[in-house]
């Protein structure tokens, strides 16, 4: 009860305090004073703007586990008109490029040890004959698993191409009733990894400028001495962090609409659902890494050290516990439930379901509810913590 | 000893009410005892200047009386204000110059000013005749970021700063620390005009030098206050005699020096060195004689009237 009604009398306080300093122009004088650090250091504000452009091109094309002329091996023992076939069917596709035939194990053994082959596929003897007389031949597909989500990728490609060759055979012989399993890839068809990777990157990018860069705005005061100035002065402490927080609002917004802008048109991942609830659920992110941000400046007294806390204790889990990378469902109980915890787990999979399956709002109810009170819990906490005097 | 002389200072201008009054302040980081039993008060109008070496306490005092701090125990007012309970009345009204640059580096020095004011909730026009001779010294500069001038100008900008909404105290923590001796001395006559507006300033220094120009002074020496008068009292009550004592090797002279049992302290100022002798029993024609003896060449000893770092060094003892 008591923790309730602390909350509610910080808010309302928060309420009180932000209508009351509209009216006030020393606000806006300590946010334009905020913009005047932002565009005066050009390196920085160069990094804020152009670190998501930099991200998502980076993660959209060069960091990528989608399979593409992915180089295989063929060792056709059999040498028929139905292992060429299949060989060049295989070639012909997108996702594979056959650089060269082998001739024995040892071979092949040694192709795979090189380390530059994704996979090998291998016919059987007499395969054509096999597969025209008994109905039943083999290949086997060899893959280098060290990567294993690759390695399940180009199974599922071989296999598909594979099947389509089978299939044709089947309607050339007017064998009816055959059935060939399907596989159907929902929202992401072509497992383009984009798809995957810009509710990530969204997360990081405003995660990081908010969190990061307000902690150490606030402390670079602190560091500077000017703190000390300040709090010798009629201005509320909140007046304070709220004008420190403003410029990085608005920065996280430009870089919102960046990566959404490089998302759709360079990326062509589409927004399938609603833009305006995108934007909603986005600015309740972006508050919640601002309390963040202004929890970390509560806590440690030098730039450096809010640098070192934002990135080990932010940056890392949310790269590492979101889903951004890892699915969730593969970790052991106990990360699963340390994810709970990081904000841009339920973020990301909010914009998942609201950009790229575009479900509405009711279907991310439960991502919104944690955002929210992750928020309220941060603000109460940090508001609670922070210093009117040096110590 | 603490309040010994008071009563007949010249300044404290006595049945006025104290404008900045301090009771048995304690103050203690962990072990490290930073303040002990500091009790003065400063009368409206007055420049008193906390003087001591370096780790001696003189921030924290500052900072205590600023309400940047808590003091462990004891009281303290400013402007009548207790600085624990009534924290907000008294950041409305004190004007506060820390010991570092504490300006905004990339703003421009207008807009630095244009800042304070407004976080002040004044303008510069508003107070401009307070800042006006000061301020007019960095004027031809007021579109050079503040991190581009020199120690000097950076100064006067903190200065002009901390003065722009007309504070009731101003509390200059080592303002001339890092400071060229020509800026420094401007920065003193500043403060004399100050004064004459009416405004009760604190400063701390550790030059000695600068003590002679505050109305009253506070020595202080880890954490405890020596002493409290005018800087004439303080060299007045120098009882000892003082010589001061010069040759071509400085360094050799000062052991030689130290190694006489007639010479009672010795210590290095600047180009010469001051001792006190006890009482009576050495002439400055002796001393010569024994220096000379030692093998020291061009010798000049001079009695010497005492400085207020003498004073200091003689209580430190």
């Amino acid at each position: 009860m008591k923790i309730l009604n602390d909350i509610a009398h910080s808010f309302r306080l928060l309420i009180i305090n932000c209508s009351l300093l509209i009216k006030r122009s020393v606000f806006l004088v300590f946010v334009q004073k905020e913009f005047y650090h932002i565009f005066r250091d050009k390196r920085t504000m160069l990094i804020l703007l152009g670190m998501p452009v930099v991200q998502l091109i980076l993660f959209g094309f060069a960091i990528t586990n989608e399979v593409k002329n992915a180089k295989i091996v063929v060792f056709d023992s059999s040498n028929d008109d139905a292992t060429r076939r299949i060989a060049r069917q295989l070639d012909a596709s997108q996702y594979f490029s056959v650089v060269r035939y082998v001739k024995s194990q040892q071979e092949l053994k040694q192709v795979f040890q090189d380390g530059n082959i994704s996979m090998a596929v291998v016919f059987d003897e007499r395969f054509n004959e096999n597969l025209l007389h008994t109905g039943k031949a083999q290949l086997q597909l060899l893959t280098d698993a060290t990567d294993p989500n690759t390695a399940t990728q180009l199974v599922q490609y071989a296999s598909s191409i594979i099947g389509d060759y089978q299939q044709e055979l089947m309607e050339q012989n007017k064998v009816p009733y055959q059935i060939q399993p399907e596989v159907k890839l929902l929202y992401n068809p072509q497992m383009k990894a984009a798809y995957n990777f810009v509710p990530g990157v969204l997360g990081m990018i405003l995660m990081l400028i908010c969190a990061m860069m307000t902690s150490i705005a606030i402390v670079r005061e602190k560091e500077l001495g000017t703190m000390e100035i300040l709090l010798v002065s009629p201005m509320k402490p909140i007046y304070i962090i709220l004008a420190k927080a403003i410029p990085y609002l608005t920065l996280s917004s430009i870089n919102l609409v960046t990566v959404l802008l490089l998302s759709i048109f360079v990326l062509n991942v589409p927004v399938a659902g609603s833009l305006f609830w995108l934007f909603l659920v986005s600015l309740l992110f972006i508050l919640v890494s601002l309390s963040i941000g202004l929890l970390v400046s509560t806590l440690v007294n030098s730039q450096m050290a809010a640098m070192l806390v934002s990135v080990l204790a932010m940056m890392m889990p949310v790269i590492l516990l979101s889903g951004m990378i890892y699915p969730i469902e593969n970790m052991p109980p106990v990360l699963q439930w340390a994810s709970n915890i990081v904000p841009a787990r339920w973020y990301i999979s909010a914009v998942k379901g609201l950009m790229i399956k575009g479900v509405g709002i009711a279907a991310v109810g439960k991502e919104v509810t944690v955002l929210c009170v992750m928020v309220v819990l941060l603000i109460t906490v940090s508001m609670k913590k922070f210093k009117i005097r040096l110590e | 000893m603490l309040h010994l002389s008071e009563s007949h200072s010249e300044s404290s201008a006595e049945g006025l009410r104290p404008i900045v009054h301090c009771l048995s302040i304690d103050k203690s980081y962990g072990q490290v005892k930073a303040l002990q039993n500091v009790s003065f008060d400063v009368a409206p109008g007055e420049l008193f200047g906390i003087i001591g070496p370096d780790g001696a306490g003189k921030t924290t005092l500052f900072r205590i009386l600023t309400t940047l701090l808590l003091p462990v125990s004891g009281s303290a007012t400013v402007d009548g204000f207790d600085v624990v309970k009534d924290f907000k009345a008294i950041r409305k009204r004190v004007g506060y110059m820390p010991g570092r640059f504490s300006l905004y580096q990339d703003l421009t020095v207008e807009e630095n000013l244009n800042f304070f004011a407004s976080v002040f909730n004044t303008t510069i026009e508003e107070n401009y005749d307070l800042i006006k001779d000061i301020y007019q010294q960095i004027e031809p500069f007021k579109m050079r970021r503040a991190g581009a001038l020199s120690g000097g100008m950076k100064q006067k900008l903190a200065l002009s700063c901390a003065l722009i909404h007309r504070p009731s105290v101003l509390f200059l923590d080592e303002p001339t620390t890092g400071v060229d001796p020509v800026s420094r001395k401007e920065f003193w006559e500043m403060l004399k005009k100050l004064k004459q507006e009416g405004i009760t300033m604190l400063v701390s220094t550790p030059y000695m030098d600068e003590a002679s120009l505050c109305d009253r002074i506070a020595l202080i020496n880890k954490g405890q206050i020596l002493k409290i008068d005018t800087p004439a009292n303080i060299v007045n009550q120098f009882e000892k005699t003082l010589w001061t004592v010069q040759s071509k090797d400085m360094h050799r002279l000062l052991h030689d020096l130290r190694a006489n049992p007639l010479v009672d302290s010795c210590f290095a100022f600047g180009d010469t060195h001051h001792i006190t002798i006890n009482n009576g029993q050495l002439t400055i024609d002796n001393l010569a004689t024994y220096l000379s003896d030692k093998g020291h060449e061009e010798i000049i000893i001079h009695p010497a009237k005492a400085t207020v770092e003498d004073c200091f060094m003689e209580m430190l003892r």
